[in-house]
This record gives structure tokens, C-alpha cells and sequence, in this order.
């Protein structure tokens, strides 16, 4: 078990329950979020220090380094670190609820549908009008809608939820392929670099939606995470401990979706992330389920590192950021997989 | 309960039966079911011979194959992963062979039909293996979960460098695409011939240890005091998977969708024991893949309709009608 310190004080008499390396962690992982954050505002063609950037953050520094950091470069910065933030919480939250380390959005089709909707646009030619954002949010949503109703039966469980999940994501993958090939070439190349996830289009028309839905989803997610812990024990375990199952399922799951679907419109399906980072988080924090806020912070990390390596590797070049989050996350995972705790569990 | 398996099994390779004639009659020339066995056995037509002979017949065979491996490969993998989302590709196989095709078009410019395979097998071989060094490494070998995520992230490790190195190449994107969308369309008889040796060793590895499965299902701990050398089985079956489904995909595409529905649909049928699982999973898997390869070849005259695509949208609502139905077996 993860280890605790319990404070108490006797005047007033409260005591809680202080977790140091969860903590550490946590604080840790959100510190390089806002470094990263900062560094990859210093990037582009107009090269500033990462003093220039504090300063201008604080309405400091020259109006010209101001009109850079604000105008140019915060969409992007703030949209990789929202998205990292809700796939990174999404991850957790399907993570636990199905009990399956597999379980992330991409697995359970709520980025195949978003995918296979954006897709369609491109190819089929109605994309342009509706918008790419609009038509990603609708094709996770409608993915995840068609999963929870074909899941239900007399209520759900979260292995339902996975299976008719795969089944539903393999049918939006296929039909994805299916376009994919009957597409012209340079249409073709459009969807993959959308399908990579990509920071490359952020505006701040982008940056408002995401964060007000965020500003909704984050704080119903974190106030009702106390019930993942006993959804995690399976369900008989928390009816028995007082949880309302299916309400509590529902929520935790609408909110994981809301995020993934937001976050899938503003940036696309950035690859790796909703799965690897709640797992990072686990194991660095020694937590027996993905620590919700932590993995969030996890998810901005990855994001906002993948997007700065991207762009450094091939100065010049606009390389995709999920090339990069899938080839910076994997290591990191494996690397601690390899040094899996007690027992050897790894789980 | 064994009278009822046998029937079944026998059933459903009568069905199988029924859908090869289909297969060999059905396409863009109707050949009338009465004229396929005597062109089969040389007596028919000529043109009707070379048809059949030419095209037909190898892609027949190839579907049996390739389905056979695929249900056969899923069932090990489910069990080797105690995970019922273990679809054969869970160990990198499939994002290595794509990694493998596009490298072989980008980097070394292959063009041939034989060298697109040969890239993609030699793809899912070298992921498969890493995989499992990695998730056997640290104290505890190769746990289930180990594995799974070991593979999980070696996919995304090769799927990003596939999306990077096809946004550099268009040639490579469009031989991928085309490799993705799944088709067994356009595959010669030399194919079958040079992926029968592979899969025959695959098939017999994973026949071979059904019975260890079964005790492996029962958790590692109970599987060493069975008497199961637990490392030897998880060897046996990741090498059985690589070879079954590396050659599958490498042919036709990643359609490890089927690897991932027909267990469970096994299982709906005659329970978790791999002796009667595994069976079933190879037939009625090239069931599946042969229907599915009908009904592509139908739909949309004159062309054709990806067998990948079919597959999903037969299979995954009957998938979804029968996780609904009844309360499939948690691993």
C-alpha cells in the first residue's frame, strides 16, 4: 500500500491523512508541466529566453515579446497543456472504472468515432463547412453514446463497457481504413496528420472551448474521484461500501468523455497519451489505481514535452506531436515496467 | 456436454465447407456451384479452370489460413494475457509489420509483392520479441500485465514513427494505406505456399499447449505447483502468436479484430477449456473471414469491398449483440 503519514493536531482537533510521495509527485510532475509550458512558449522564429516569457506572463517585458507570447505562441502552449490535463484524467478515470490497465479512450472507441467523423469530412468533402473541431466532438460523443446504450442492460458493467467499446471502435477504425484508402494521396496525408494529434492549428477559437468545457468536467471528475477507489474494488465490494454504482459510473464516465471528446477536437487523437499516463503516474506515485489529478499533470507533461521535442528535432519543420508522445511515452513506460514494484506485479 | 461440443464442431465445419464452395463460385465471374468440382479436379472448362485454379482457389485457401491463425492466435493470447481485450496484435505484431512495410518502401524502396511481406513479417517478428524481452525484464518475468502494456507501448512506439515516416513519404503512405484497410484480394498461389511452413509450426505450438493454458488460467502460483514450467509456456505461446499472426497480417492486413471476437464467441459456445476453445476458434474464425470476404465481393459490384471492413461490420455487431446477451466469461 502506498505509504501515509496521519497528522493530527489537537487544537483545533482535526486530523488528515498525508500522503508524501503521492504528494511529491504530484507537485513534482505539475512543476515540469509549467516549466515545459513556459520553454515551449520560447520556441519559434522570434527566439525568446524563458525570462522573456515570465516576464511577459506577468504583463512585464516589451509590448513585442507581450503580442508574442500572448497572440502567437499561449494557444498553443495552453492547448497542449488542457488536452495533456483531460486525456491524462480521461485515462485514469476509464482506467479505473473498467479495472483494465488497457482501457483508454482510444481502446474503447471514443477517438475512433472522432477519428472516423473527421475522416469522413475530409474525404467525403462536408468537413470544410462544419469544421473539424465541431466534427470531432460530435463523432466521440456519438461513439461514446452508442457505447453506453448498447451496454446497457439493466444497468452497465465496466467490462460491458469495454467489450461493446472495442467492438464499437473496431467498426469506426475499419470504415476509417476504408476511406482512407479510396481517398486521393494528399488527402489521405491531411487525415494521418490530424489522426497523430497535433498542436499545430491551436488559436485561442480552439483554446475557449476546451477550457470552458474543462473548467466543467475537471472539478466533477476530482469531487467525485473518492468514488473511484471503491469502484475499483469491483462493484459488489462498493454497493456493499455505499457507492452508488451505476450514477456514480455514468458521471465519472460522462466526464471522461467530455474530456476526451473536447480535448480530441482541439488537438485530435494525440497518440499515447490517455493510456500511458495514468500508468506513469501509478507507479511513479507507488499508487494502487491511477491517481486522477496526478495523471492529469502526467498527461500535460507528456503533451507539452512531446510538442517541444517536435519541434526542436526538425527545427523548421512542423512534425505532428503525437509522432513524438508515442515514442517519448513508450520508453518511459516501458523503462518503468521493467522496474515493476513488490512482488513483480507491475499491475 | 462432449456429445453437444462434437456436433457443434461439426456443424460449423460443415458451414466452413459450404462457404469454400461459395468462395470458389461466388466473385466478379458467377461460376455455377455445380461446375466447381470438376473444374477443381481438371475436368472442367479451361477458362473456368484457370480461374478457379488462379485466383480462387488461392485466396480460398489463404482465408482458411489466415483465419485459422488469427482465431487460433487470439484464444493464446487471451489466455496468455488473462485480458479479454488481448487481440493477437497486443504484442506489437501488427504496428511492427505496418513499421516494417513502410520502412521497406520509404528506406529501401522495395516494390515486389514478396518483399512487402517479407518487410512486414520480419516487422512483427522483431516487435513480438522485444515485447517480450521487455516485458519480461525486472523482478517477476513476464506477468500478464507486463506483457500486455509492454505491448501496448511498443505499438505506440512503432505506430508514431509509421505516422512520421509516412508524412515524410506519400509512396510509403500509399502502399500502407492500401496494406490497412485489409484485403485478400490480389495474393497469388506462391503466397499460400510460402506462409503454409510458418503457420503449420504456429498451429501445432499453440495446439500443443492448450492443456498447459488451462492450468495457467488457474494464476502462475497454481500453474508451478501443477507442475507447468509457467516461463516455458509464456515462451511457447508468444512464439506460436508471433508466427500466426505475423504471417496473417503480413498478408492481409491487420483484421486482428477476428483474433479478438471469435474466442470470445468460442467461449460463448463450449466454455473456457483451450482443448475445445481452441478448436472451435479455428474454425469458426475462417468462417468469419470468409463470409466476411463473400459479402465484400458481392456488395459492391463491379468492385470490391475490403474483407477488413466487412469483418468489422459483421462482427462487431454480432460481437456486441452476444456481450450483451449473456455474461461472457471475465478472464
Amino acid at each position: 500500500m502506498a505509504a501515509l503519514t496521519t497528522v493530527r493536531l489537537t487544537t483545533p482537533p482535526v486530523s488528515w491523512v498525508v500522503r508524501p510521495r503521492l504528494l511529491a509527485v504530484s507537485v513534482a510532475l505539475c512543476c515540469a508541466g509549467f516549466l515545459l509550458f513556459c520553454l515551449g512558449m520560447t520556441v519559434g522564429d522570434y527566439p525568446l529566453s524563458l525570462g522573456q516569457v515570465l516576464a511577459a506572463l506577468v504583463s512585464e517585458g516589451s509590448y513585442y515579446d507581450q503580442v508574442v507570447v500572448y497572440d502567437w505562441r499561449m494557444p498553443r502552449a495552453l492547448v497542449g497543456l488542457l488536452v495533456g490535463i483531460a486525456f491524462g484524467m480521461a485515462g485514469a478515470l476509464f482506467q479505473t472504472i473498467t479495472r483494465n490497465p488497457l482501457a483508454s479512450p482510444d481502446v474503447i472507441g471514443i477517438s475512433a468515432g472522432a477519428t472516423t467523423a473527421v475522416v469522413a469530412g475530409i474525404v467525403l468533402g462536408f468537413g470544410a463547412g462544419i469544421g473539424t473541431q465541431t466534427l470531432g466532438l460530435a463523432g466521440g460523443v456519438g461513439a461514446a453514446l452508442t457505447i453506453y446504450l448498447l451496454a446497457w442492460r439493466r444497468g452497465t458493467t465496466g467490462y460491458r463497457i469495454v467489450l461493446v467499446g472495442v467492438g464499437v471502435a473496431w467498426m469506426c477504425t475499419s470504415a476509417t481504413g476504408y476511406l482512407l484508402a479510396r481517398a486521393k494521396l494528399h488527402e489521405a496525408q491531411a487525415v494521418v496528420g490530424w489522426m497523430v494529434g497535433n498542436l499545430n492549428d491551436a488559436t485561442w477559437g480552439r483554446v475557449v472551448p476546451l477550457l470552458v468545457s474543462m473548467a466543467v468536467l475537471v472539478p466533477i471528475a476530482v469531487v467525485l474521484g473518492g468514488w473511484l477507489r471503491t469502484l475499483s474494488l469491483g462493484d459488489d465490494v462498493a454497493v456493499g461500501l455505499g457507492t452508488p454504482v451505476q450514477q456514480a459510473r455514468l458521471v465519472l464516465l460522462l466526464s471522461g468523455v467530455g474530456l476526451v471528446a473536447f480535448g480530441t477536437a482541439a488537438a485530435g487523437p494525440v497518440a499515447f497519451v490517455a493510456l500511458s499516463a495514468p500508468q506513469i503516474a501509478k507507479r511513479l506515485a507507488g499508487w494502487p489505481v491511477p491517481p486522477l489529478v496526478t495523471s492529469g499533470f502526467a498527461g500535460a507533461v507528456i503533451v507539452l514535452g512531446g510538442d517541444l521535442v517536435a519541434r526542436s528535432i526538425l527545427p523548421g519543420t512542423q512534425l505532428p506531436v503525437g509522432v513524438v508522445t508515442g515514442a517519448l511515452g513508450a520508453p518511459f513506460l516501458l523503462w518503468l515496467l521493467t522496474r515493476a514494484n513488490r512482488a513483480g506485479s507491475g499491475g | 456436454m462432449r456429445g453437444t461440443r462434437v456436433r457443434l464442431l461439426a456443424v460449423s465445419l460443415a458451414v466452413l465447407l459450404v462457404l469454400c464452395v461459395l468462395s470458389l463460385a461466388i466473385g466478379t465471374r458467377f461460376v455455377p456451384p455445380n461446375d466447381v468440382l470438376p473444374a477443381l479436379f481438371g475436368h472442367g472448362a479451361g477458362d473456368i479452370e484457370a480461374l478457379i485454379w488462379g485466383v480462387r482457389l488461392p485466396r480460398t485457401l489463404l482465408a482458411l489460413l489466415v483465419g485459422a491463425a488469427l482465431g487460433l492466435a487470439g484464444a493464446v493470447m487471451q489466455a496468455l494475457t488473462r485480458n479479454p481485450l488481448g487481440d493477437p496484435g497486443l504484442l506489437g505484431i501488427s504496428a511492427g509489420a505496418a513499421f516494417g512495410i513502410v520502412v521497406a518502401v520509404a528506406a529501401l524502396g522495395v516494390t515486389s509483392l514478396y518483399g512487402y511481406l517479407g518487410a512486414a513479417f520480419v516487422g512483427a517478428a522483431i516487435a513480438s520479441a522485444v515485447v517480450y524481452v521487455l516485458g519480461s525484464a525486472g523482478r517477476g518475468g513476464a506477468t500478464p500485465v507486463k506483457l500486455a502494456l509492454a505491448g501496448v507501448a511498443i505499438t505506440a512506439l512503432l505506430t508514431s514513427l509509421t505516422s512520421g515516416l509516412t508524412l515524410v513519404y506519400p509512396e510509403a503512405l500509399n502502399r500502407y494505406r492500401f496494406w490497412a484497410a485489409g484485403s485478400l484480394a490480389g495474393q497469388d498461389s506462391g503466397v499460400v505456399v510460402r506462409a503454409l511452413p510458418f503457420l503449420l509450426v504456429g498451429i501445432v505450438l499453440a495446439l500443443a499447449m492448450a492443456g498447459a493454458l488451462n492450468s495457467l488460467s488457474l494464476g502462475d502460483d497454481v500453474a508451478v505447483a501443477l507442475g507447468r514450467r509457467v516461463r516455458l509456456v509464456r515462451v511457447q505461446g508468444v512464439v506460436a502468436i508471433t508466427l500466426l499472426t505475423g504471417v496473417a497480417v503480413a498478408v492481409v492486413g491487420p483484421i486482428v479484430f477476428l483474433g479478438l471476437v471469435v474466442p470470445h464467441v468460442a467461449r460463448a459456445v463450449t466454455g473456457p477449456d483451450q482443448r475445445w476453445l481452441m478448436p472451435f476458434a479455428m474454425v469458426l474464425a475462417p468462417v468469419l473471414l470468409l463470409a466476411a470476404d463473400i459479402v465484400g465481393r458481392v456488395i459492391a459490384r463491379p468492385g470490391e469491398t475490403e474483407v477488413g471492413i466487412v469483418v468489422a461490420f459483421v462482427g462487431a455487431p454480432f460481437f456486441i449483440a452476444l456481450v450483451r446477451r449473456r455474461r461472457l466469461a471475465e478472464l
